[in-house]
C-alpha cells in the first residue's frame, strides 16, 4: 500500500511541475491544482498509513490512526481551494484586459524588458 | 495568562470583516476605523514591547489547550520587535495611501490591509509550525488583493505570476511540513526542538530534507537567490504603498529562518550541523550580487527599488548566516532598518512616478511639482538603502561587516563594499537623470496633470526617514536590545520550558470526570 501510495504522489507531483512550467495560465492552474491534491495524499500518510483504525478513542480499539493530520488535510483543503479560486479569477482578469492567457510578461509598452522568470 | 498578546491578531481580524460588511459604501468611515484600527496597534505592540523587555517568553494558550496539543503564541522579544515595526509601518503606510488617494481606486483597501496586518502579526507571534503555514496563506491572499489594487492589464499579469510563483511556495511549505510531522511526530515548534535534539541517527536523513524543504519555503519568501525571481515585477507592479508594506513580507522569511533555525534546528544540532550556514552564506552573497547589478541595470525607478529590496535581503541573510550572537543581533539591527529604508524608498519613488507621469529612469522629462524636495527624499532614501553615511544603513552595514570578521571574510566584506558601490552608483545614475537633466528639458506645459497637495503622503516620508535617523543616533541602545534578543534566540532553552511548562498537567476534561 505504501508503494501505491508513495508512486501517486510522485506521479502527480511530476505531472504538477510539468504542467507549472508550461507557458499559459490554464496549465499553470491545473498544475497547481495537482501539487495541491499530491501534497494532500501526502500530508494524509505522514501520519503513517492504518487501516480500518479509529482515530478517536473507542474502548474496543485495537489501534489508532493519527488524528492530526486529517486536521491538517483538512485545513490545507480549504485553503487551496480558496488559492485556487483567486489565481483563476486574477487569471480571467488578466485574460480579459489583455486578449490572451499567457503568464510571461511579454514587453509591456511603459516597462521595457522582461522581467525575471515566468514562475 | 496575557491576554493581549492575541490582540495584534484579533484586532484586525475583528476589524477587517467590519469594515467590508458595514462600511464598503463609505470610504470616509473605512478610513477612520482603518486608522483607528491601525493606531491602536501600535499602542498594543508598543504594550507588549515593553512587557517583552524582561526577556521572559510569555506563552498564550489558544482555548487553554496544554501544548503540544493546542496551538500556542508566543510573545518573547524577537516576535515584539516585529510585530512593533510591522504597527508603525503599516501605519505610516496607509496614512501615505490616504493622504495621495491610493485607497480610493479600488475597492476594499482598508480590508485587504487589515488582513494583511493580521498575517503578518500572526506569523511573528505563533508558536506552532503550521499555524505559521496558516498565518502565511492570510497574509498572502490578503496581499494577493493589494497587490492588483488599482487594476490594470500588467498588474493583474504580474498578479498571476505572484500567486503563482506563491502557490508553489505554499505546497513546498505543506510538503515540509508534513515530513516535518512524519519524523518528529509534532508541529509546535517548541516540542519539534526537544524532539530533534533527541532525534536517533537513523532519521537524520529524512530530518535533513524536512529542513532543507522548509528553509527553501522561507527562501521563497525572503526572495533569496536562486528563488527571488517573483520580486522584482511583483513589487513594481505592485501601488507604490503597498510595495512598501511588502517591505515587511520579505522580512517574514528572514524573521522565520532565525526563529526556526535557532530553535528547532540550532546551528549544534547533530543530524543538521552546519548545513545551513553553509548554504546560506553563498546564497545570501550571490542575492547581494544580483540586486546590486539589478540597481546599476534596471530601467525603472519602482524596479530599482525593488532590487535594491533584494540586496538589502542579501545582506541580512549574511549576517544571519553567521548564527552567532553577533551576526543575529547585526541582522535584527539591518532588518528593522532595510523596512523602514526600503519602504521610504518605495514611497519617494511612488510620488516622483505619479507626478512624472513615467517609470522610465534613463530618459530626462520635464522637472515635476517640488522638485528639488523629491530629490532630497529620493537621496535620502538611497543613501540609507545603499548603506552610507550618515544614516542607520552605514551603522548596519558595519555591524554585519563586523560579524562576519574572521574565516572567509575576505570575500564577505568585498562583496559587501563592492555591492554598495554599484548601487551608490545606480542610485545616482537614476537620480541625476530623473531629477537634474529634468532641468535641460522643456518645462511642462501649462493644464498638465493636477498636482493635488499631499502633505499628509510626504510628512510620512519624513517620519519614515526620521525613523532612520532615530535608529542611528539611538544605535547603541537599540543594539544592546537586539543583542539580548539575539542571545536569547541562541539559547532557547527558556522559550522551550515556557511553551512546555504545562505538558503533563492534567486537561480540563480529566480534571470535571474526577
Amino acid at each position: 500500500m505504501e508503494a501505491l501510495v508513495a508512486s501517486a504522489i510522485g506521479l502527480m507531483t511530476a505531472s504538477g511541475i510539468y504542467l507549472i512550467l508550461r507557458k499559459r495560465t490554464f496549465p499553470v492552474i491545473v498544475g497547481l491544482a495537482m501539487l495541491t491534491y499530491a501534497v494532500n495524499v501526502f500530508l494524509f500518510a505522514s501520519g503513517r498509513l492504518a487501516l480500518n483504525l479509529p482515530p478517536v478513542i473507542l474502548p474496543e480499539a485495537a489501534g489508532y490512526t493519527d488524528p492530526l493530520p486529517q486536521a491538517l488535510v483538512l485545513t490545507a483543503i480549504v485553503i487551496s481551494f480558496g488559492m485556487t479560486a483567486v489565481i483563476v479569477m486574477m487569471a480571467l482578469g488578466a485574460f480579459l484586459e489583455r486578449g490572451d492567457d499567457r503568464i510571461d510578461m511579454g514587453d509591456p509598452p511603459e516597462a521595457p524588458g522582461r522581467p525575471e522568470g515566468g514562475a | 495568562m496575557n491576554h493581549w498578546i492575541i490582540a495584534p491578531v484579533l484586532l484586525p481580524a475583528l476589524l477587517a470583516p467590519l469594515i467590508v460588511l458595514s462600511m464598503r459604501h463609505d470610504l470616509t468611515l473605512q478610513r477612520v476605523f482603518s486608522l483607528a484600527g491601525t493606531g491602536a496597534l501600535v499602542a498594543i505592540s508598543a504594550g507588549l514591547l515593553w512587557q517583552s523587555a524582561d526577556g521572559v517568553p510569555q506563552v498564550y494558550f489558544l482555548g487553554d489547550w496544554p501544548a503540544p496539543f493546542g496551538i500556542v503564541l508566543v510573545l518573547d522579544r524577537l516576535a515584539a520587535v516585529m510585530v512593533m515595526l510591522t504597527a508603525l509601518l503599516a501605519l505610516a503606510v496607509q496614512l501615505y495611501a490616504v493622504g495621495t488617494g491610493w485607497d480610493a481606486r479600488g475597492r476594499h483597501f482598508h480590508a485587504l490591509f487589515q488582513f494583511q496586518l493580521m498575517g503578518i502579526c500572526g506569523a511573528f507571534l505563533t508558536g506552532d509550525a503550521f499555524n505559521l503555514f496558516v498565518f502565511f496563506e492570510v497574509l498572502l491572499i490578503a496581499s494577493y488583493g493589494l497587490m492588483i489594487h488599482g487594476g490594470g492589464a500588467d498588474r493583474l499579469r504580474a498578479g498571476v505570476q505572484y500567486i503563482a510563483y506563491n502557490l508553489v511556495g505554499s505546497t513546498l511549505f505543506l510538503f515540509a511540513l508534513g515530513t516535518v510531522y512524519a519524523v518528529t511526530g509534532t508541529l509546535n515548534m517548541a516540542d519539534i526542538a526537544v524532539r530533534v535534539a533527541e532525534m536517533p541517527e537513523g532519521d537524520a536523513a529524512i530530518l535533513r530534507v524536512a529542513a532543507i524543504l522548509l528553509i527553501l519555503v522561507f527562501a521563497i519568501k525572503g526572495a533569496l537567490v536562486p528563488l527571488q525571481f517573483w520580486l522584482p515585477a511583483t513589487y513594481a507592479m505592485a501601488p507604490g504603498p503597498v510595495a512598501a508594506l511588502f517591505a515587511i513580507m520579505t522580512k517574514v522569511g528572514a524573521y522565520a529562518i532565525i526563529r526556526i533555525y535557532t530553535l528547532a534546528f540550532p546551528p549544534g544540532t547533530a543530524a543538521t550541523g552546519t548545513m545551513f550556514a553553509d548554504l546560506l552564506m553563498p546564497a545570501a552573497l550571490v542575492t547581494l550580487a544580483v540586486g546590486a547589478v539589478g540597481v546599476l541595470g534596471a530601467t525603472g525607478l519602482a524596479r530599482q527599488a525593488a532590487f535594491a529590496g533584494i540586496a538589502s535581503m542579501g545582506t541580512l541573510f549574511v549576517a544571519v548566516a553567521t548564527f552567532s550572537p553577533e551576526g543575529i543581533a547585526a541582522a535584527l539591527y539591518y532588518l528593522v532598518h532595510s523596512t523602514l529604508a526600503g519602504a521610504a524608498l518605495f514611497l519617494v519613488v511612488d510620488l516622483v512616478v505619479a507626478r512624472r507621469g513615467s517609470d522610465t529612469a534613463g530618459s530626462a522629462l520635464p522637472p515635476v511639482a517640488q522638485n528639488g524636495l523629491l530629490a532630497a527624499l529620493f537621496f535620502a532614501a538611497a543613501i540609507a538603502m545603499a548603506g552610507m553615511p550618515p544614516v542607520s544603513g552605514f551603522v548596519g552595514k558595519l555591524l554585519v561587516m563586523d560579524a562576519t570578521r574572521g574565516e572567509g571574510m575576505a570575500l564577505v566584506w568585498t562583496t559587501i563594499l563592492v555591492t554598495s558601490f554599484l548601487m551608490i552608483l545606480g542610485f545616482a545614475r537614476a537620480g541625476s537623470t530623473v531629477f537634474w537633466k529634468a532641468h535641460a528639458s522643456a518645462p511642462a506645459e501649462e493644464g498638465g496633470p493636477a498636482h493635488r497637495p499631499e502633505g499628509l503622503a510626504l510628512t510620512m516620508i519624513f517620519a519614515l526617514i526620521a525613523g532612520l535617523v532615530a535608529l542611528t543616533v539611538a544605535a547603541g541602545p537599540v543594539h544592546g536590545f537586539l543583542s539580548d534578543t539575539a542571545a536569547d534566540l541562541l539559547a532557547p532553552q527558556a522559550y522551550i520550558d515556557a511553551v512546555l511548562a504545562r505538558m503533563g498537567e492534567p486537561s480540563d476534561a480529566e480534571l470535571k470526570g474526577k
